[in-house]
């Protein structure tokens, strides 16, 4: 494998994560990782999705009108999320019923576009393709800490396996209603990112504006009210 | 495919250039063609598989509602011990106009030939409009009708929720209940898939002496030995606009536009059920 493949199928996961770093497909991981097993074939759908877009834009990048290259992209995508949906529906019928609207909306996943527009476009096949893969499971790694935090904190178990026996089953746990609500995820991804952050400080953009320091009304007087 | 493209590349459309008119509307004809050929090979090839997980899935819910489980036998062989019938939903009598094993109230419901429209003060559960022939599924336990299982749904916070009831044989204790399609939120609304919250159904009473839906979600827990207790179901923690939802499609499913006028008959034990049916439903499997 050149250096180049190894980067694009390595550094996605942590060091140029597309959540952690890029902050992009917020929206879902929000909404599939209350449940482990959900967010684990949402990862699966994804990465397939973006694999396979990039792997196709990548084939075509060549004769592609730039004036329409958004909405190429845009057609291939959503080609390419039907038939993930499609092939859900057929073969994991419970699953597809627990994602509902949520493998509709990898369309609208900003990974699957910013993948297919950065690299894709600019990159041969076999890179793009694991470029694809890479960024589908960097995506994967921060929605299986987000889906085992919540579904360990908000309902007491694992994968449905019960962990932590719950008051309502005559347990000790009692859960946390808020692991079950949106808000814990950007919690969840935020304290993420804090703590990648803090293992690679590069990542940790430069500030848009300094901080003044507090006037120092001792010294200034009257004169600090007045900004 | 890469090879092909760097093969016609040298003459002809591909080797236009890329901002050329010609090209930009070939190169979206042809990537649209290609696009809609996957697509709609793809819906095709798995449609049957698709439409069989959705039937599996109905079948074994009725089965889960009625309380039937055995894990040596296929959810096929299991649903043969249900005997599927059509209702009539204003006269409340049995009817064979339509076959009973494939007829689908949610699917009919859509068809003008036999929709329904419910008005503002009927439409209770919010869903527009009803089939004029309703399914039920009885459960016999040897001559006698031992449960009935009736479709609901209802729109709950974010969406129709989609289940079946089991009453007991009097047509007004219910025996379970259980929810198979709805989009609720995870954690609060979707806690009406909860196993032990559709327990606590167990016994209660749809309606009251005089024939009247009355059962009800109601906050705050319940005291079992307190009067009426029977005609209340503790509501779900953090959603109430589902746990309306649920009281709301009880009223409608039960009442006089739905399944009331059969559920009278099964009260006043006019039902045929318990006679000739049985022997139609199986002759009519056999033959076809």
């Amino acid at each position: 494998m050149s250096s180049e493949a190894k980067k694009a199928l390595f550094e996605p996961l942590v060091a140029n994560n597309p959540i952690a770093l890029q902050i992009l497909g917020i929206c879902s991981a929000l909404a599939v990782t209350t449940q482990l097993s959900v967010a684990l074939i949402m990862c699966l759908a994804l990465t397939s999705v973006t694999a396979f877009s990039n792997l196709s834009i990548s084939l075509v990048r060549n004769h592609v009108p730039s004036s329409i290259r958004i909405i190429v992209q845009m057609t291939i995508i959503a080609s390419l999320v039907i038939v993930v949906d499609q092939i859900l529906k057929a073969f994991a019928y419970e699953v597809s019923k627990q994602l509902a609207v949520f493998v509709g909306l990898i369309i609208t996943n900003c990974i699957v576009m910013g993948r297919a527009e950065a690299y894709a476009m600019k990159n041969g096949p076999w890179n793009s393709f694991l470029d694809g893969i890479g960024n589908g499971l960097g995506y994967s790694v921060i929605l299986i800490i987000v889906g085992t935090v919540r579904e360990l904190l908000g309902s007491g178990s694992l994968l449905g396996y019960q962990i932590l026996s719950p008051v309502s089953e005559g347990g000790w746990y009692v859960p946390n209603g808020l692991m079950l609500l949106a808000p814990s995820a950007f919690i969840i991804i935020g304290l993420t990112i804090w703590a990648i952050r803090s293992f690679y400080p590069e990542q940790v953009e430069k500030p848009d504006f300094e901080m003044q320091n507090a006037h120092n009304t001792s010294a200034h007087g009257s004169t600090g009210g007045a900004h | 495919m890469k090879t092909n493209f760097s093969f016609r590349r040298q003459r002809g459309f591909f080797s236009l250039p890329n901002d050329n008119i010609v090209k930009t509307i070939g190169v979206a004809t042809l990537l649209c063609l290609l696009c809609s050929v996957i697509v709609s090979g793809a819906a095709t090839l798995l449609k049957p598989k698709q439409v069989a997980n959705k039937l599996l899935d109905k079948k074994s819910n009725i089965l889960s509602v009625a309380g039937i489980s055995d894990e040596s036998k296929s959810i096929d062989e299991l649903f043969s011990q249900i005997e599927a019938r059509v209702v009539d939903m204003k006269t409340g009598e049995f009817t064979d106009a339509v076959d009973a094993t494939s007829f689908d109230q949610r699917k009919a419901a859509n068809d003008a030939q036999y929709r329904v429209p419910l008005s503002k003060q009927q439409d209770l559960a919010s869903v527009g409009a009803i089939s004029k022939f309703g399914n039920v599924y009885l459960v016999r336990d040897g001559e006698n009708v031992s449960k009935i299982i009736l479709p609901i749904s209802g729109y709950g916070l974010w969406s129709t929720m989609y289940g079946f009831l089991a009453l007991e044989s009097d047509g007004r204790t219910v025996s379970s209940i259980t929810f198979y399609e709805h989009g609720e939120t995870p954690g609060l609304g979707a806690e009406i898939e909860n196993k032990k919250w559709q327990a606590s159904w167990n016994g209660k009473q749809i309606t009251d002496d005089s024939g009247v839906p009355v059962l009800r979600l109601v906050k705050g827990g319940i005291d079992l030995s307190a009067a009426g207790s029977e005609y209340k179901v503790d509501g779900l923690a953090g959603a109430t606009l589902t746990s309306n939802g649920v009281s709301n499609l009880i009223q409608f499913w039960m009442g006089d536009d739905a399944f009331g006028p059969y559920l009278e008959r099964v009260r006043s034990g006019k039902t045929q059920a318990k006679t000739q049916v049985k022997a139609s439903t199986f002759n009519n499997g056999e033959k076809s």
